[in-house]
């Protein structure tokens, strides 16, 4: 986690003086950190001659009060494991996990469920209890706080308008589509009035419009009752929407983290650029990839794509490359995303093949683009 | 058919169901806890005790393993500790018990076994402790399955019932063995077949109805 090669954004770095992290943080949040990892290492041993497992290694990060926190990898990263460990379904076998300045994983027995109370969790599958209505599903973790009838009554009423479902009081999972699902699960979530809400794919299994409404019930819920929300995916889309701050898990280890702006802005481990391209889809369209050579033919373009990063960055690019290096560039494919509130695409251009002021055009465009810090390079050539 | 004969049914009917009614019950009363042991107490399950639960599954499997009418005979001595006699309906009450529990256990195992594993870590997940996992969760959700398996018990409990003539139980097997076989009446072993089938349809039937009635799963509006 130290290694100088990271990119660690000063908020999730451990270690740190704590005045630097209130700058970052909004004012009068005490203590920096809703969730700490403190040199956690997970391991599975070998049982009926499965080999052991290294589900964690080396994991030392914590997420802020408030955030909304994406923690994404590639199914077995180790998300799963991560997750589990912040409400202690799952016990670290070294480090410890702090939550809201407790050491979650020193607790067990009656310790651990009452903490578990001031934690919540969605799931993929959503978990309802078929035998139960969605507002009886609601009332299950207050039943089990120990809470009078007549207060669970009030508290139920209160979640189901919140999730946006009042209306399906009475009604069984098996009536409910998912997305409704899900907002009862979101709402059994928040009864106990959690200070942590954890999401294990809770979009996963959801098509992209209903995916949409419960982030933006999600979204909500952090800015309404300030809930830290630690959402676990695999889905880029999810982080790009919801998430201030991302963790990219690989192979147990944390490869990058901080914030999605910075993060995806400029990734530096494979990993995420592999997300990243998957999120802003920079594949050619096949029409003008089956045309692509290697060789430049007697007349026609060069190829080039650029990168974009950063805000507005590309706004201009393609009108100062015509007019600073009288090209004729012409637009292929571009495709500009936004994240974090940063630009983040790239743009295919044809290079007239050719001289432009006694120097080859491509040569001359492409040592432009590197003096304008935009990273290009040459696909090849089309006729 | 007699009057009397007419009786001698209605009374065999009668000794079958409190046989049959109060070893379903006690059975029950055994076998559910039973089984939900033994679906909650392997390694890393809710209540984990592989040992007891591997000796448990032995005792269990013993006692489904020795045939029903040596098992009456077999714990005569037990059956007269618990019951004061070994002979008469209420005695026939303690080898049906100890044959239906551990059948009982097995079917409820079976039913609990069913629920998924999601439930049980999503109600870990706000603090549930392992009884309440079973009160709220696991029992509620196989609530179906369970009620099936209970019909299943009460149909098994009544063939079993037949057989406790040897020890003077009476009810409707014993009847179709002592008047319909052994004095050549087969007028009266049909009315107790006619009988037999008849009950079994409608504990059959009123368990379907049940256990269809506390199925959430499958229900649409």
């Amino acid at each position: 986690m130290k290694a100088a090669s990271m990119n660690v954004h000063p908020s999730l770095a451990i270690g740190q003086p704590i005045e630097k992290l209130d700058a970052i943080l909004p004012a009068a949040t005490a203590p920096a950190a809703m969730v700490r990892f403190e040199g956690i290492s997970k391991t599975y041993p070998a049982y009926r001659g499965k080999p052991g497992v290294n589900a964690l290694r080396n994991i030392d990060f914590a997420i802020p009060r408030g955030s909304i926190t994406g923690v994404i990898g590639r199914s077995g990263a180790g998300k799963s494991s991560l997750v589990r460990l912040i409400n202690g379904l799952e016990r670290p076998t070294t480090g410890r996990v702090v939550v809201d300045n407790r050491d979650i994983s020193a607790l067990a027995g009656r310790d651990l469920r009452l903490a578990q109370r001031s934690i919540g969790m969605i799931f993929q599958h959503f978990n309802l209890l078929s035998s139960r209505t969605a507002a009886a599903n609601i009332a299950l973790p207050l039943e089990i706080a120990g809470w009078a009838k007549a207060d669970i009554r009030a508290r139920v009423a209160e979640l189901l308008t919140l999730v946006g479902i009042g209306d399906k009081h009475d009604r069984y999972p098996s009536e409910l589509s998912g997305g409704q699902k899900q907002r009862v699960g979101i709402a059994r979530a928040l009864a106990t009035r959690p200070s942590v809400l954890l999401s294990d794919e809770a979009t996963s299994a959801l098509d992209p419009q209903t995916t949409r409404a419960i982030l933006d019930l999600l979204a909500n819920i952090n800015r309404e009752l300030g809930v830290t929300i630690v959402l676990i995916t695999h889905e880029m889309s999810v982080v790009r929407q919801l998430a201030g701050d991302v963790v990219v898990l690989d192979a147990g280890r944390v490869v990058e983290s901080g914030h999605v702006a910075d993060i995806f802005t400029h990734p530096k481990h494979p990993i995420t650029q592999s997300f990243l391209a998957e999120a802003i889809g920079d594949s050619l369209p096949v029409s003008l990839a089956s045309r692509i050579v290697s060789e430049p033919p007697a007349a026609g373009q060069a190829v080039i794509r650029v990168q974009v990063r950063g805000a507005g960055a590309g706004d201009t690019l393609v009108a100062r490359l015509a007019r600073e290096l009288g090209l004729d560039v012409s637009l292929l494919s571009a495709r500009i995303d936004e994240i974090g509130g940063q630009h983040v695409g790239s743009l295919t251009l044809g290079i007239p093949l050719g001289m432009s002021s006694g120097e080859d055009a491509t040569t001359r465009t492409l040592a432009w683009l590197s003096q304008s810090q935009f990273p290009a390079e040459r696909l090849g050539y089309v006729a | 058919m007699s009057p009397e004969l007419i009786n001698l049914i209605v009374q065999a009917t009668g000794e079958s169901l409190y046989m049959v009614g109060l070893a379903a019950l006690i059975g029950t009363a055994f076998g559910l806890p039973l089984g939900v042991f033994l679906a909650t107490s392997r390694k890393g399950e809710l209540f984990a005790a592989p040992v007891v639960n591997r000796v448990l599954g032995i005792v269990v499997n013993a006692t489904r393993s020795t045939p029903f009418i040596i098992l009456v005979v077999a714990i005569i001595p037990f059956t007269r500790l618990v019951a004061g006699t070994s002979i008469g309906s209420t005695a026939a009450i303690v080898p049906l018990t100890i044959a239906s529990a551990p059948f009982i256990a097995r079917l409820v195992e079976a039913a609990i076994r069913e629920v998924d594993g999601g439930l049980i870590e999503t109600a870990s997940s706000f603090g549930a402790s392992p009884m309440q996992i079973v009160l709220k969760v696991l029992i509620p959700e196989a609530l179906p399955g369970l009620l099936l398996a209970l019909t299943l018990a009460v149909v098994s409990l009544l063939g079993y019932s037949a057989m406790v003539g040897a020890v003077g139980g009476g009810g409707l097997g014993d009847l179709g063995i002592r008047y319909g076989y052994q004095r050549f009446m087969p007028e009266m072993m049909l009315a107790v077949v006619v009988v037999l089938i008849a009950l079994v349809q409608l504990v059959q039937s009123a368990g379907d109805y049940l256990a269809r009635r506390v199925n959430r799963r499958l229900r649409h509006r």
